[in-house]
């Protein structure tokens, strides 16, 4: 799909790709509305929404009330009577303060209704660690979401993601939570031609020694790791926790025999624990090592920028890790 | 059914009569006695919630609005489904857990739903109606539907922040939402007005820019009027409109429940303004049914609840796949 952006397709810009799925998305479908905290006049803290209030005035980008409860509720509310919502939350944070409207309602009403009911509705939010924002702006929360029957889980790494999946979470009949990375906003790519599926992962960056699972923000640095390492990382892009393409992962971990997830999530009870889980039922007797996980400690977020960095995981980390693997056996 | 709801696209002309909504009261009254023997007998599963002495805010509020306005009510609303036009064979079968039921068995009490009827959905988190309903106005006004959209809660619920933030975003965005307070003065098993230092619902939406009207809850002419009022406020682009309405819960707070915590005194006053007594009372005066019509009227109510249960009973569940269906739809 073209975007409707007229930035070159080779220096497009995640962010500019996030914007121009959201412009295709309204200006397909009269009954698309994106609302959520300073995203109209003011175009959004990252620029993502910049020029969308212009183009389709305020009845399609509405500025809210710093007020999440309110409004992220009133876009279920409105999800069930006929709009399709692109609801912001600033930071991925602060769902603390509106949790009912995607736990309770969004994500049950389809199935307590049976299906007379449905929840067309984006949760557009975003994260990204690694410039000092603190313990509460930092989180990546995304196995909280995953593990809510109901809740599609949608993560794109890649520019042209950033732009096809926004497009197709916005058409999707289900609530769909979009978890964007800030520290990807600036990242420079092509917009592809052939839009793949939600729920499909792809392969990044082919290879034979270890299987490198990943999403968000850490796609960067694990193909950052594969070139550094000797050993041969098959870097696997997973695109969406729901729904999960383990499918990719089992056919790449079960030629190369060894298997690495990296998230920038708390690794203790995050999504890693999922699919290692899933691997080492599928393919025990195929394993060569025991699966490996690398995410963030469980701590909170340090302010201090040395004590941020020590914590996330990086290329070099993610290479040590993948090397011990290869060692092992 | 009389007086329900109207054709959807119009507005209901004029106002139900009182004996119309006396007949809806009554089945609603029906209804409810019914499903809190039910329960008791363990026929029913889970947890009920009556809504027994509140009946004339359901009836009064109902039947002031269009078949295609929106309801989200609350763990408390089979009575706001039935005024709303809901077929009680589906809202039973739903409580029996049976596939004739409205949401084939899956959602229950507390989550009844007919999108048919503009019921978005029962819900059982205080509080949780009101956003829900101000995006369902959000929705009409923005696609120019003229529908207007009703949040049933209790005073118990206005200590939860989605009340302030559904009031002043219904308020900025000056949408049709009619939010309906079911003053019954328990939030759960406490005294709310030990919860707050304003016990007046109405005196706090001044805070939001826009007024409230305080209604005696067990009139049913009282709050359809006030409903009326508020549904044409909001229909003119003047909404959105909040009805503070003063009544009582008969039975606890669920089915169960001894409600040791209230005043004798006080529950046999309250009982004393029976809404159905009140208004056969002045249908009667008025010359407008006799006591026979209205008894009439009652044994037809619980002979209607009679074959829903039947039909209840009857039913099946639904199959052990269907556990699986619906979490995504296509």
């Amino acid at each position: 799909m073209s975007s409707s952006t007229e930035v070159s397709a080779a220096t497009t810009k995640y962010a500019e790709a996030l914007n121009g799925g959201i412009a295709d998305a309204l200006a397909e479908d009269e009954t698309v509305v994106l609302l959520g905290i300073d995203v109209g006049a003011g175009g959004g803290i990252f620029t993502v929404t910049r020029g969308l209030y212009d183009r389709f005035g305020p009845e399609r980008v509405i500025d809210t009330p710093i007020s999440e409860m309110g409004y992220v509720g009133a876009a279920v509310g409105a999800a069930m009577t006929g709009l399709r919502p692109i609801v912001e939350i600033m930071f991925m944070d602060f769902v603390g303060v509106c949790l009912d409207p995607i736990l309770n309602q969004a994500a049950k009403l389809p199935y307590m209704t049976a299906g007379a009911l449905q929840c067309p509705v984006v949760f557009r939010t975003q994260t990204g660690a690694g410039r000092s924002a603190g313990a509460q702006h930092s989180q990546s929360l995304e196995a909280m979401f995953a593990h809510i029957p109901g809740l599609k889980v949608v993560m794109p790494a890649t520019v042209t993601d950033a732009h096809d999946l926004m497009v197709e979470a916005v058409r999707d009949p289900n609530p769909v939570v979009f978890v964007e990375n800030r520290r990807l906003y600036g990242l420079r790519g092509p917009l592809g031609e052939d839009p793949q599926p939600l729920g499909r992962a792809r392969v990044a960056r082919e290879g034979e020694d270890v299987t490198v699972v990943t999403w968000g923000q850490m796609l960067r640095e694990c193909l950052a790791a594969a070139d550094e390492s000797s050993a041969s990382l098959e870097v696997i892009d997973l695109r969406s926790l729901v729904p999960l393409d383990m499918d990719t992962v089992l056919d790449s971990t079960r030629r190369t025999g060894r298997l690495l997830v990296v998230h920038e999530a708390v690794q203790n009870f995050g999504a890693g624990a999922e699919i290692a889980a899933h691997v080492g039922q599928e393919l025990f007797d195929e394993l060569r090592t025991p699966v490996r996980r690398l995410g963030t400690p469980a701590v909170p977020m340090p302010f201090n920028p040395d004590l941020e960095r020590s914590l996330l995981p990086d290329a070099t980390k993610i290479a040590e890790a993948a090397q011990a693997l290869r060692d092992e056996g | 059914m009389a007086a329900a709801t109207t054709e959807s696209g119009s507005a209901p002309s004029a106002p139900a009569s009182l004996g119309e909504l006396y007949a809806l009261m009554a089945l609603i009254r029906a209804f409810e006695t019914r499903v809190a023997a039910l329960y008791r007998d363990g026929e029913i599963p889970g947890f009920v919630h009556t809504s027994l002495g509140q009946e004339a805010v359901a009836a009064g509020v109902g039947a002031a609005l269009r078949e295609d306005d929106y309801i989200a009510t609350t763990h408390r609303g089979h009575g706001h489904c039935i005024a709303k036009g809901v077929d009680v064979d589906g809202m039973m079968g739903e409580l029996f857990a049976k596939v004739t039921g409205l949401c084939r068995g899956k959602g229950g009490s507390m989550h009844v739903s007919d999108p048919r009827h503009g019921v978005l959905c029962a819900n059982a988190i205080v509080g949780a109606s009101m956003p829900l309903a101000v995006g369902a106005a959000l929705a009409s006004k923005l696609r120019h539907q003229g529908r207007i959209a009703v949040a049933y809660f209790g005073e118990g619920a206005v200590n939860q922040g989605a009340f302030h933030e559904a009031l002043n975003l219904a308020a900025v965005w000056d949408l049709p939402v009619v939010f309906v307070c079911e003053n019954n003065l328990y939030a759960e098993f406490s005294d709310s007005r030990t919860m707050t230092r304003v016990p007046r619902v109405a005196e706090r939406v001044k805070a939001y820019g826009f007024e409230g009207r305080v209604v005696d809850g067990n009139d049913a002419e009282a709050v359809h009027a006030a409903a009326r009022a508020a549904a044409e406020d909001c229909r003119s682009g003047r909404g959105p409109a909040l009805i503070e309405a003063d009544t009582y819960r008969w039975h606890g707070h669920y089915e169960g429940d001894a409600q040791p915590y209230k005043p004798t005194a006080e529950s046999t006053a309250w009982k004393e303004q029976d809404p159905l007594v009140r208004a056969a009372q002045l249908l009667v005066e008025r010359g407008d049914a006799s006591e026979d019509e209205l008894q009439t009227v009652q044994a037809r109510s619980d002979a209607r609840v009679s074959e829903a249960v039947e039909h209840a009973r009857a039913a099946d569940g639904p199959a052990l796949e269907e556990a699986y269906e619906h979490v995504f739809v296509d």
